[in-house]
């Protein structure tokens, strides 16, 4: 193995707490798929262009690809599988399940997180501020019709977003 | 079936759609085992080159390296294809593309298996590089496959012909000849998912693969081959795809065949992983073509002769372009009537990136070139482009240039009608020709197409279904048709669901096995909702006759007079009131009574030792083709669509928004009312990238991107709002009368908007994609150099080598 001086930092995860041994190169990219088994987040091109990898990080959206690991001491992190709260589905999930927003599934877990970082910002953004929250999360396959449809069905009859 | 839908047509959530905003939803780079290897392939350093001598000595030493293996080592067949078995799986003697792979390791981790490709020295000897594909067809230009049979010209590998009545005497009776060239890109799939495989030996000297892989059936043949191992050796399963559009096909089908030599030389699983570089170096790309278009007109706007003369760049292999031309060569003239056609297809190898199936398989090269002949003809003789096209557009019984008459119902002319009428095409195309000269213009284009359906007489064309019923009544369904993300299953499931009276909740649609379902061909063509489906209801049928037979039995009630509804077997009360004290379960207007639970009856069924399997296989009808005379009964039925796009032009600039689309397509029936519209949003996106962005760029060669940051496709900004009307002519052929969607709605939008451009500024666009330099300029600029994520190394070792060929310049 190629050995290289790891470093010990503490963070956040979809709400819960973890002290992690990690190699300073490492992307929290590489943390969430290869170390914790949280794969939901994709690898689609590791220089922040497709959005396939979004994550919140204190409520923001970042590209996990391009986050070095040392940048998540202390930090709360967010990924698609902390986005349900137990069986309750996060109301951005329902829409997108509701509106076929959804086809291979790739972008989804990117759209979700881009989308929330949105509407927690603004609860009931137009058309125009929906599109371009979401620009910088490729998607090939729907034409971003139905993700636009959901993401404004879901600020419509937004019930208390919780986290 | 006379019936109201229950599932079918209605608005259904997506089977697969659950896992996939949860993030549960396995892709392939999602599996891991214990002990797992990666492995990673040393591609080649030149475009075209001879192998003189490969040294692995120094990266066979390196600790943690497991495999270095090279073509050498290969038990069985070195080479594959689905026509032309001449692609290597390692190239041995030469490589004829900058993607060809040389050697292969498997290492300990990621990063050892990394370092142990830049230990690799391979010598080479450059050779001429051919990137041209009528450069490559000249008599003086090196062979790229020495011993590949050549069509009248070198280095060509397909001739497909269509002949139809005697073009000499057509032109003679014209008024006037339009004769155009047109051109087209390199087309990159732009799937979201990079490629991933796991290779894992099995216990009876096998091997499992589970990957991103379209044709699995495809795939399993070649990996049998270069192993040397029998088919039921060989169990590939795919796992949910992050998308393909035809991308995930040799590209994979070579990622299986290596990642299974190194398992079974190690012993190990072995893990590949495309980065997106890698990904866009290696794959296949959509066929560039250039087009030759010469038609014979009247006055009146009649059409007497077509000739056309396309050439494909099929790169440096021959994939899937024999078929991918096939359909070119029947669809090149469009659904316009003409007596006399003559058109030749030809396919190139050059040492570009070969080319194979992509969304659209040879349809949208040459509707660009159909449609914009169409609006030169309307302008020529002073009509308007609607007018034009219902002119001379076919309608029942009318015979295409292949000879074959349309029995089916021909909606062209309803899907060009609902189309001009709901985006006001007429008035719009009259009032922007007239606008006053201002910096932004506006322009609204139209374009139609007629699709054959699945493969068609390119080859044998059957599917099967697989329909398993519990003993707690719910049910496991699979088949050989594969889902790439546009949506096979939920149509297969919606379609069982149906014929079955069950909801959705009770199905459970397995991935696709090799050793668990039958060989059904590739999943292409858009074949996926006429084939899979019509397997998917006739197996469902089987088991629907078996449970009503039981039914009857448990009930004494006939048959006849019982059905399967929203989860109960029911008794049908027709039309008669519901008696006093009988409870009408059934939300529809419907009447019948509740005798069993599903659940029951499957228990019932179970308990009788009744089968509680039902197996469909479908095969197409009957079609036909004479490769010499270029006729034939092509397809078994075909699809209508039209396009209107509206765009603004900034003539100070060049650039091109597109404010509006419409979007009309027949597709027979719609099994899941959101995923056709899906499919026509996701096609429209993606034929704006073909009209406007798009351009997978080589500089003899060498691509000149190899990720997103330079190889654009469109954003949630680029794509305007699109209306989809969805158009439904039942047809005989499909389930419950559906037909297809996905490639025709990719087909027809660049048309569409390159016409929109000309009826903003009076200027047309011959070559794809209408970027700011072609609309501005007519012409495309070139960039010198590298930038960006291009490979250096590669680039810079061989353009100082002596012995290439220049561009020939098409670039004018
Ligand atoms: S993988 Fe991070 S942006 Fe593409
Ligand atoms: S759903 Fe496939 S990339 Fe967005």
């Amino acid at each position: 193995m190629l050995q290289m001086n790891t470093l010990t930092i503490t963070t956040t995860i979809n709400r819960r707490n973890y002290t992690l041994c990690i190699n300073p190169n490492q992307t929290l990219l590489d943390i969430l798929r290869e170390e914790l088994g949280l794969s939901g987040t994709k690898r689609g091109c590791e220089i922040g262009e497709c959005g396939a990898c979004t994550v919140l990080m204190n409520g923001r959206a970042v590209n996990a690809c391009l986050v070095l690991a040392p940048q998540i001491e202390g930090q709360e992190i967010l990924t698609v599988e902390g986005l349900a709260v137990g069986e309750q589905l996060h109301s951005l999930q329902e829409a997108f399940l509701e509106h076929e927003a959804v086809h291979c599934g790739f972008c989804t877990p990117g759209m979700l997180l881009s989308a929330k970082e949105l509407l927690d910002e603004n609860p009931n953004p137009p058309e125009t501020d929906i599109r371009f929250a979401i620009s910088g999360n490729l998607c090939r396959c729907t034409g971003y019709v139905q993700i636009v449809e959901a993401i404004q069905a879901a600020s419509a009859n937004k019930p208390e977003r919780k986290p | 079936m006379e019936k109201e839908h229950n599932i079918v047509s209605t608005q259904q959530r997506r089977v697969d759609a659950w896992g996939k905003v949860t993030g549960k939803a396995k892709f392939a780079e999602d599996y891991n085992v214990a002990h797992q290897l990666y492995g990673k392939v040393l591609r080649s350093k030149y475009p075209h080159a001879r192998i003189l001598r490969i040294d692995t000595s120094k990266a066979a030493q390196l600790p943690g390296v497991e495999a270095v293996l090279t073509a050498k080592d290969i038990p069985g067949s070195k080479v594959f294809g689905i026509v032309v078995k001449n692609q290597a799986i390692l190239a041995e003697e030469k490589v004829r593309y900058l993607g060809d792979g040389v050697v292969l390791v498997a290492a300990v981790s990621k990063e050892i298996a990394e370092k142990t490709i830049t230990l690799i020295n391979v010598d080479y000897e450059p050779l001429p590089v051919l990137p041209d594909p009528e450069t490559a067809m000249q008599p003086d230009s090196p062979r790229i496959h020495d011993d590949s049979p050549e069509y009248e010209f070198r280095n060509t590998f397909v001739h497909h012909k269509v002949r139809k009545g005697d073009t000499e005497k057509g032109f003679a009776e014209a008024d006037f000849v339009i004769e155009r060239r047109f051109k087209t890109q390199f087309i990159e799939h732009s799937y979201l998912e990079p490629e991933a495989v796991l290779a894992e030996p099995s216990e009876q000297g096998g091997v499992k693969i589970t990957g991103s892989i379209q044709n699995l059936f495809s795939s399993r043949r070649s990996v049998a081959t270069f192993l040397n191992l029998d088919l039921n050796k060989v169990e590939i399963i795919q796992t949910t795809l992050g998308g393909s559009f035809g991308g995930k096909d040799e590209v994979m089908t070579a990622m299986c065949c290596r990642s299974a030599l190194l398992a079974l030389k190690t012993g190990k699983p072995v893990k590949m992983v495309n980065s997106r570089e890698e990904s866009m170096l290696e794959s296949y790309k959509r066929h560039p073509y250039v087009m030759y278009y010469k038609w014979g007109v009247k006055k009146d706007g009649r059409i007497t002769a077509m000739e056309q003369r396309c050439i494909a760049d099929g790169g440096a292999y021959a994939s899937m372009s024999p078929f991918v031309t096939w359909r070119s060569v029947v669809q090149a003239t469009g659904p316009y009537h003409c007596e006399n056609v003559k058109t030749d297809v030809y396919a190139v190898y050059t040492n570009n990136n070969y080319t194979g199936a992509m969304r659209g398989f040879g349809s949208p090269q040459v509707n660009f070139a159909i449609e914009s002949m169409m609006d030169e003809l309307a302008e020529k003789v002073g009509k308007n482009p609607l007018e034009i096209r219902l002119q001379n557009g076919f309608e029942r019984g009318a015979v295409t240039a292949t000879g074959q008459k349309l029995e089916h119902n021909v909606s062209l002319k309803e899907v060009l009608t609902k189309a001009a009428h709901s985006s006001s095409f007429a008035k719009k195309w009259n009032d922007y020709r007239h606008q006053p000269p201002s910096p932004k213009k506006n322009g609204i284009g139209i374009a139609c197409s007629y699709r054959g359906v699945s493969l068609g007489a390119e080859g044998t064309d059957a599917a099967g279904t697989i329909v398993s019923v519990q003993t707690d009544g719910s049910m496991i369904v699979s088949s050989g048709i594969t889902d790439m993300g546009q949506g096979a299953q939920s149509a297969m499931s919606h379609i069982v669901a149906e014929v079955l009276g069950i909801s959705l909740d009770r199905i459970q649609f397995l991935n696709t096995n090799t050793s668990r379902v039958p060989d059904s061909g590739p999943t292409v063509a858009s074949r996926g909702t006429i084939m899979g489906g019509s397997a998917a209801k006739r197996a469902a049928e089987i088991v629907r006759a078996t449970l009503l037979d039981v039914g009857s039995k448990m009930t004494g009630i006939t048959a006849e007079a019982l059905d399967l509804r929203e989860n109960y077997l029911v008794h049908t009360l027709g039309e008669t009131p519901v008696p006093p004290g009988v409870e009408s379960g059934d939300s529809t207007s419907r009447r019948c009574k509740r005798l069993a639970s599903f659940t029951e009856l499957a228990a019932e069924t179970f308990r009788r030792g009744k089968p509680m399997y039902g197996f469909g296989w479908f095969k197409s009808p009957k079609t036909s083709w004479d490769e010499e005379k270029g006729q034939g009964e092509a397809y078994f039925t075909f699809v209508y669509g039209c396009n209107v796009a509206e765009v603004e032009v900034d003539t100070q600039t060049g650039k091109v928004d597109v404010v509006e689309f419409t979007s009309v397509h027949d597709v027979g029936k719609a099994i899941s009312r959101g995923g056709v519209l899906g499919q026509i949003y996701g096609g429209v996106a993606m034929g704006l990238g073909y009209g406007l962005l798009e351009e997978f760029d080589f500089e003899d060669g060498v691509p000149k991107h190899l990720n997103f940051d330079e190889y654009l496709i469109p954003t949630s900004m680029d794509v305007p709002p699109v209306k989809a009307i969805i158009v439904e002519n039942e047809d005989a052929a499909g389930p419950f009368g559906a037909k297809s969607i996905g490639e025709p709605a990719n087909e027809i939008a660049a048309p569409a908007i390159v016409n929109a451009i000309f009826n903003a500024t009076g200027q047309r666009v011959y070559e794809l994609p209408a970027n700011l330099e072609r609309v501005l300029l007519g012409h495309k600029l070139t960039r010198k150099g590298e930038r960006g994520s291009v490979r250096k190394s590669a680039a810079e070792t061989w353009t100082d080598a002596s012995c290439k060929i220049r561009h020939k310049a098409t670039d004018e």
